[in-house]
């Protein structure tokens, strides 16, 4: 016997700042306004997606001592964006990327209940945590979290949150007009925390929300990033877009669910994925070349070789061979406030590499940089993709994708036209809305029952 | 009245719960139920809109109300719990298109980063309606929520003694130390700062963005904020003041100070304390709103409505009291008040319902048109933002302007 089909769940990155988003591209749009963000959260809601997502970034990055100005720049507060968002949508799921190093877990938690009362049970938290003390800067509390207190700091503060979120249990606010009872329990909200990073007691402001607490989604990768997500999240940002990385990736993270005491389904697997879509495979494959040009300008493909170089490359021409002189292999001091250049672990193996391949292919440095940079996840004709993304889903490569496109607002648009209707026909995406809640469209159970199943068992 | 046209005052709303008085809950237009779901708070500021107030505030807080200034009060029988403001504020603004909508932003233990960038994206979410109100904790059990600072016990007694003026005055240095980033925040993006020049690659003008370097006792802020200038450039700041130093806040840090005087001796007492205070922080030529709170009872007559103060006096166990004067009567009795408070130089009022289904409705439906019928309120909405309502221009930008003349 076959097994069931999937259903897949989809979601939309609202694009960022970095260079997947191509701003000079007459269709893009403001990245700021409040019309580029409702055009697109309705687009995703007629989409009949499960969430819309947000990335967070605390400080303007720099390279090379000045503030980076190649990509967007600028973001809205993500709370506030999502809460407005909240009035002109009503299913789609609200996902806010926020730090847990400059933050405390009672705002945190006032902030994440109150925009899930105010979505309708809608609300997830994207739980990241950094410890740069260039971010610090802005924050009252600097930036001397040691790198390896990160997780435990990110833990605790998660496990604060839920205890503030559980406070209540849902049943105090009678509001009884006759008796005169507002309140059932004058306790309502009284917490004790003691931890090494917190020490903090009280009673939470907030009644319990719609979802009991918001959905929680991590994004770390490393194995502790794992284990945390393993143990307390329910869904997973991934980075893993490619079928054979990303079946590797989940059966490595499903496998670790056993020993918290959680089932396979209550953790979904979700990479985020680049698009480019044309009447035909070729149409495509032509387009999406064009892209990653567009994303690699001439001043960009030089910055991006400075991730790897770790020193000034200002001088050389783009359209010229690659540097003689090799990377600075010292402490990063290029690049500040991105995640992306801890990825180049032995920049002088890399840099030997690329001139070879330079040299073979003949390519210039932008050329090697867009050669070198990923390719779009899913590159073809509505139906090629829509076949790609089932069967990645349907393979166990993940459970669905957070797509990123690459225009401000309308890049979902046709994502939402022509390859929904044709996930739809063949029956792994919804046509309706399950319910009103996240977790409803994530097929994620309410935290009460959760608690209840694990009491009966 | 007289012929000659007075000058128009401005009208703002205090929301809180389900009103101000702790037994309001209990009248059957309240709707103790809804004061978690964001229908409620549409409900309540599309009829403030209606009526053509400048804006609504909203009251927040980190702890729990309580009967008590400096403590809980272990109370049930009045409504506990409230929803951010900021959100709340955001949530109900791509549904209104004219009214200001200014949150209370506790300062003590948050982040100014934070703050700066919300206000800002509130300002853009409502087009150029944002404000904040800049409201202090100084208790010892909202400072246990955060474990990072510990206050001593406080309260009202405490706040008069010597120590306990000290202590405010340093609460209140910090709070304008808040105010100070979250206005520089604001002006550290130039205002055509994002300039998407495709021949040379580059999204922003980087010389227009500028650090805020910014060093006090309590907080050190870089910049600049991630967030660009909002669309008011400087959205409205404002703050509750009842004595010597929180209007020295005002008038040095804010563009709308509230004010709670009980008649107008002492209204005329208090305007000319700020005043002299803006002159001293040289702000003087400046506009600088000083408006006057008032809690209102609204009833068609009199006498109505002191029997519902009565009654909810009755329901709450003893007479409903407030560091505002609480007045109780008709919407031209209220209007003639307003405007005798108005001219010892107060510009406009922030009036607190009682009941907020009750009262705010008689203001925007009652008082409004009694106003309006003497000439002193607006007929329609002169101006699409905040600052406009409130002849405010729009800021040029303190760094812009640093590196013209440099």
């Amino acid at each position: 016997m076959s097994k069931p089909l999937k259903q897949i769940h989809l979601a939309a990155h609202f694009p960022g700042v970095n260079n997947t988003t191509v701003w000079s591209d007459p269709a893009a749009g403001s990245h700021i306004e409040f019309s580029s963000f409702a055009k697109f959260a309705r687009t995703a809601e007629r989409a009949k997606f499960d969430f819309l997502f947000l990335a967070e970034g605390l400080r303007l990055r720099e390279q090379g001592g000045k503030i980076y100005d190649l990509d967007v720049v600028g973001r809205p507060d993500t709370f506030t964006i999502l809460a407005a968002l909240a009035a002109v949508t009503e299913h789609l799921g609200l996902t806010g990327t926020i730090n847990s190093t400059f933050n405390e877990p009672y705002e945190v938690a006032r902030q994440f209940a109150s925009l899930d009362h105010l979505s309708d049970g809608r609300a997830a938290w994207n739980v990241v945590t950094s410890w740069d003390a260039f971010t610090g800067e802005n924050f009252r509390r600097g930036g001397f979290l040691p790198q390896d207190e990160r997780y435990s700091r990110a833990k605790e503060f998660l496990a604060t949150t839920q205890e503030l979120f559980d406070s209540w249990h849902g049943d105090e606010v009678v509001a009884d007009r006759a008796s005169g009872t507002f309140l059932s329990d004058a306790k309502a909200g009284a917490f004790v925390h003691q931890g090494q990073h917190f020490d903090i007691q009280g009673q939470f402001n907030v009644p319990r929300s719609p979802q009991g607490r918001p959905v929680i989604f991590q994004a770390g990768d490393s194995d502790e990033g794992r284990e945390f997500a393993a143990s307390s999240a329910d869904a997973i940002f991934s980075r893993y877009s490619t079928l054979g990385e990303g079946q590797a990736f989940y059966t490595d993270v499903k496998s670790r669910l056993a020993k918290y005491g959680r089932r396979s389904d209550q953790l979904l697997i979700l990479p985020a994925a680049t698009f480019v879509l044309g009447d035909t495979d070729a149409e495509a494959e032509d387009l999406a070349k064009e892209v990653r040009r567009q994303q690699v300008s001439g001043a960009t493909a030089i910055k991006h070789l400075e991730f790897v170089w770790n020193r000034d490359l200002s001088s050389y021409d783009p359209d010229g061979p690659l540097p003689d002189v090799d990377p600075d292999v010292s402490e990063n001091h290029i690049s500040k406030g991105r995640a992306q250049v801890r990825m180049y672990r032995d920049p002088l193996a890399t840099a030997r590499e690329w001139r070879e391949r330079a040299e073979a292919n003949g390519w210039s440095i932008r050329d090697l940089v867009i050669e070198t940079g990923n390719r779009q996840a899913f590159i073809g004709s509505p139906s090629t993709v829509a076949k790609t993304i089932n069967d990645f889903v349907q393979a166990d490569a993940s459970d669905g994708f957070i797509l990123v496109p690459h225009i401000t607002p309308t890049g979902l648009d046709p994502f939402a036209d022509k390859v929904v209707p044709l996930l739809q026909e063949q029956g792994v995406f919804r046509t309706e809305y399950e319910g009103p809640t996240l977790r409803d469209h994530l097929g994620l159970a309410h935290p009460d029952d959760v608690r209840e199943e694990r009491a009966a068992s | 009245m007289s012929s000659t046209s007075p000058s128009p005052l401005h009208l703002a709303v205090a929301l809180d719960g389900t009103g101000w008085h702790p037994a309001s809950w209990r009248e059957p237009v309240a709707r103790p139920r809804d004061l978690f779901t964001a229908a409620y708070w549409a409900d309540l500021v599309a009829e403030a809109e209606r009526g053509l107030l400048d804006f609504v505030t909203f009251e927040d807080g980190l702890g729990l109300q309580s009967s008590h200034y400096g403590e809980l009060d272990g109370r049930t029988d009045q409504v506990r719990g409230r929803l951010d403001a900021v959100l709340i504020a955001a949530r109900i603004a791509p549904l209104t298109s004219h009214i200001g909508l200014v949150p209370t932003v506790v300062s003590t233990h948050t982040e100014p980063f934070h703050i700066s960038k919300a206000i800002a994206t509130l300002d853009y979410v409502s087009t150029g309606r944002a404000g904040l109100r800049v409201q202090l904790s100084a208790r010892p059990h909202e400072a246990d929520h955060f474990g990072r600072r510990t206050f001593e016990p406080i309260s009202l007694e405490s706040l008069r003694t010597e120590a306990g003026q000290e202590r405010l005055s340093e609460h209140f240095d910090e709070a304008a130390d808040y105010i100070e980033v979250v206005r520089r925040l604001w002006d550290s993006w130039e205002d055509d700062a994002e300039i998407r020049d495709i021949a040379t690659g580059r999204f922003v003008d980087r010389d227009k963005l500028h650090y805020i370097d910014f060093e006090g006792r309590h907080f050190s802020v870089k910049g600049p904020s991630i967030t660009p200038r909002p669309p008011q450039g400087q959205p409205v700041v404002s703050s509750l003041a009842h004595q010597t130093i929180p209007y020295r806040l005002v008038a040095r840090a804010t563009d709308v100070g509230y004010v709670t005087p009980h008649d107008t001796d002492d209204a005329r007492a208090i305007v000319a304390e700020i005043r002299a205070e803006q002159q001293t922080a040289g702000r003087a030529d400046e506009l600088l709103h000083i408006f006057g709170d008032l809690v209102v009872f609204l009833d068609d007559d009199e006498a109505t409505a002191v029997a519902r103060r009565e009654r909810l006096d009755a329901l709450a166990g003893q007479p409903y009291t407030s560091d505002a004067r609480i007045f109780t009567g008709t919407p031209a009795q209220l209007a003639d008040l307003l405007q005798e408070l108005q001219a010892t130089g107060l510009t406009g009022f922030r009036l607190r319902p009682a009941v907020a289904g009750h009262d705010l409705p008689a203001i925007t439906q009652g008082l409004v048109p009694e106003l309006q019928r003497r000439g002193a309120f607006r007929q329609a909405y002169e101006a699409d933002t905040l600052r406009g309502l409130l002849g405010l221009a729009r800021p040029a930008n303190r760094y812009a302007a640093a590196a013209a003349t440099a």
